[in-house]
């Protein structure tokens, strides 16, 4: 099959390029990039007013596959990827049972080639059970194609263990990647510590437990030669040390979903709104505003959603017991677009950078590059057309967004993946 | 007329609401205070729920002698009886009552924002009975007019609230509605018990009560969890009742005409000792009496008066 995408601006900082060109995809590659190309044999689609990227990754997402898949399976968060513009996505392992085995990754891999919509890079634990005791199989799941390991959920607790993933993780040429959390501050922690807690009368949650463990994790990244990998960033402070570390040489990376972009602890109301219920948890204003100038300036390397679904009656319920987190797969690209892209403060090159180009290389994936003999994995943009929130629109099989009900400017409208058309004209096409 | 269609907070509550409160509770205080019958026909026919999801003696007892007081039929269901210790969720629970054409939901939780949950579940007028760490707004308004008794206004008053602020409803009720009728509030604790962001209270905080008491018309003690505070908050109750107990001495240093407070059930000799809870100055039996009136005009307002409960 051939595409021959005709006019659409293809930005891609990789090559250097910013400019309205026709990409010729046939097979699993792209085969030519130029003006007034020849369609010949291939479909032609009209890219007019649109943007073409290398294809979106979401290096941190939830697809509940194998243990939950009431919330969601590999399939339909798969759909929900392709339907938000990703072709990558990096899937956590606190599955049940955990991954934490070479045939836990395979499994998940094996699932995502029968979907076959977006490559999904499955994340190893770092130890055996995410119990923080005992190191996992991280060679053996390397070998059957882990991105990185992680125990996200919780931080490794003791900062011994912690010691040894990294030092054991640094032979392999892969990322330990940090839910970074002092436990023993944040213990019944429901919401962010301040304004928030005293406002809706329930336990606080420091980002003090978010700042030490960030701390403690970059030092032992430097003792261990280890490339580290900040989870979904929350906090001014860890940002701070974050950007100290970077200054100092370390190979020290970070994340930010959309929902600490673009949301605060003064959105949770009085309505007790459990979509609002995150890990970590909504910051004040000023830390969602150190978090938008971090990924503008270069501090926050990319950007992630965190995708956490869940049923419905593990949200309708007291905040107290509620699930933490939301889903995100499908309103990550049009809340950058609408928040940051459109109002000028955040130019395409660096949109590419944070969802496509800098996630990869954390994942060790090789590059996507809008030129000849590239993978043919691109995402085609619309910066113009209006998507509204609903239950309907979202196609992950867990409606628990942060951002019902809004309009948001601009989405995906096609997606390739080795080539294939995974997403025509805003509709996910199943193979 | 309320502003408010439900009672779940003191924070919506304008002072015009509060006064209204207040002036309606005095005339049901003094149905209360009859040596005859001490009933009015207010809400017969009207269905109160009593949801009370976490154990509640005074309070629960308080709601149920004032809906009983205003003829209004009810329906008392506990945590220990109710589906919800099934594995029912809250939503199912009230969805099912619902069903069955009730007026009044009164609901007391564990969980902060469980009556607001109840709204969305209804269309009955739910009052917080108490929900978690967050709002307590009947015990607010029993204090208030507790309070007004007393001196005859709110405003300019000196109020210092003490003990376990961090983990108390009753001061996040409290406090505000203080504030909205123009009362001065210091908020007095060790510094394991502040609240985590005092400036929400717009009130000074300080962890040195003999600095204070001096000064203040009103010390309302608050009662300290002890089950689940000893070791990890405070070192023990014989620390506590000497840094921040309400004794003989820091009694005597309170001004002439103060009063003391307490929302009970007192933990006698830690946070305030035995002579000093039955002396002159408290109005703790009082505040309990209050509490009825003041639920009484809660429930009257809300639900019947000459609006036909419809408030907004």
């Amino acid at each position: 099959m051939a595409y021959l995408v005709k006019g659409a601006h293809v930005v891609d900082p990789q090559v250097d390029v910013d400019d309205v060109l026709d990409v010729l995809i046939e097979g699993t590659k792209i085969a030519q990039v130029g003006k007034d190309l020849d369609a010949r044999e291939a479909t032609v689609i009209d890219g007019t007013g649109k943007y073409l990227v290398p294809g979106l990754v979401d290096m941190h997402v939830h697809f509940r596959d194998p243990g939950f898949e009431y919330k969601e399976t590999i399939t339909t968060g798969a759909r929900a990827a392709t339907h938000g513009g990703f072709t990558d996505v990096a899937t956590m392992p606190n599955t049940s049972p955990v991954t934490d085995s070479g045939s836990e990754i395979r499994y998940q891999i094996d699932q995502a080639h029968a979907a076959n919509l977006c490559h999904v890079r499955p994340m190893g634990a770092l130890t055996a059970e995410q119990k923080g005791e005992a190191l996992a199989e991280i060679g053996d799941m390397v070998i059957e194609g882990a991105s990185a390991f992680s125990d996200d959920g919780h931080g490794v607790q003791s900062a011994g263990m912690m010691r040894t993933c990294m030092e054991y993780v640094s032979q392999f040429d892969r990322v330990v990647c940090a839910h970074c959390e002092v436990e023993s501050l944040t213990t019944n922690g429901v919401v962010n510590e301040g304004r928030a807690s005293t406002r809706l009368g329930m336990f606080g949650w420091p980002a003090l437990g978010e700042e030490l463990e960030i701390l403690r994790d970059i030092e032992l990244a430097r003792i261990t030669g280890c490339d580290f990998h900040v989870c979904h960033i929350s906090t001014q402070r860890g940002l701070d040390y974050v950007r100290r570390a970077k200054s100092e040489g370390l190979n020290v990376t970070c994340e930010v979903t959309p929902h600490h972009l673009f949301l605060c602890e003064d959105d949770i109301t009085d309505s007790y709104d459990t979509n609002l219920k995150m890990n970590p948890p909504l910051r004040t204003a000023e830390d969602a505003a150190a978090m938008r100038e971090g990924i503008l300036d270069g501090s926050i390397d990319c950007v992630v959603t965190d995708h956490a679904p869940h049923a419905a009656h593990e949200k309708d319920c007291e905040w107290e017991i509620a699930y933490f987190g939301c889903v995100g797969l499908e309103t990550s690209l049009p809340l950058m677009l609408t928040n940051l892209v459109l109002p000028g403060k955040m130019s395409w090159q660096r949109l590419v950078e944070v969802m496509a180009v800098n996630p990869r290389r954390i994942l060790r994936l090789a590059p996507v590059r809008v030129e000849a003999g590239s993978a043919a994995d691109l995402t085609l943009i619309d910066p113009v057309q209006r998507i509204v929130v609903t239950p309907e629109y979202l196609q992950s099989k867990s409606k628990n967004s942060a951002f019902l009900n809004q309009t948001l400017t601009g989405c995906a409208t096609d997606v390739f993946v080795d080539g294939r058309r995974t997403l025509a004209d805003c509709e996910v096409v199943c193979a | 007329m309320l502003s408010v269609k439900h009672l779940l907070d003191t924070t919506s509550l304008t002072a015009d609401d509060i006064t209204q409160i207040l002036d309606t509770a005095r005339s049901f205080a003094e149905i209360n205070a009859r040596k005859g019958i001490k009933k009015v026909p207010a809400l017969r026919g009207r269905t109160i729920v009593n949801l009370f999801l976490e154990p509640s003696t005074r309070t629960r007892s308080s709601f149920e002698l004032a809906e009983k007081r205003l003829s209004a039929d009810t329906l008392n269901m506990g945590g220990s009886t109710s589906s919800v210790v099934k594995g029912e969720s809250l939503s199912d629970t009230i969805r099912t009552i619902d069903a069955m054409n009730v007026d009044m939901f009164v609901v007391r939780a564990r969980l902060a924002g469980t009556p607001q949950k109840v709204t969305e579940n209804t269309d009955a007028i739910v009052i917080n009975a108490g929900d978690g760490k967050h709002q307590h707004p009947t015990q607010a308004m029993l204090d208030l007019f507790t309070i007004r008794e007393h001196f005859g206004h709110l405003d300019g008053l000196k109020v210092a609230i003490v003990g376990d602020l961090a983990h108390s409803r009753v001061c996040g009720s409290l406090a505000p509605a203080l504030r909205t009728m123009g009362a001065e509030v210091t908020l007095v604790g060790p510094p394991t018990f502040l609240v985590d962001d005092p400036s929400y209270y717009q009130c000074p905080q300080t962890s040195d009560f003999d600095s204070v008491i001096g000064d203040m018309d009103v010390v309302y003690m608050l009662r300290v969890q002890l089950e689940r505070m000893e070791g990890a908050a405070i070192p023990s109750k014989r620390e506590y009742n000497h840094l921040y107990g309400l004794d003989v001495r820091r009694e005597a240093m309170m001004k002439k005409g103060a009063i003391i407070c307490h929302p009970g059930p007192m933990n006698r000799g830690m946070e305030i000792n035995t002579e000093v809870a039955d002396c002159a100055r408290s109005k703790i039996l009082d505040q309990v009496t209050a509490g009825v009136a003041t639920r009484m005009a809660e429930m009257y307002l809300l639900l019947g008066g000459e609006n036909d409960g419809i408030s907004r």
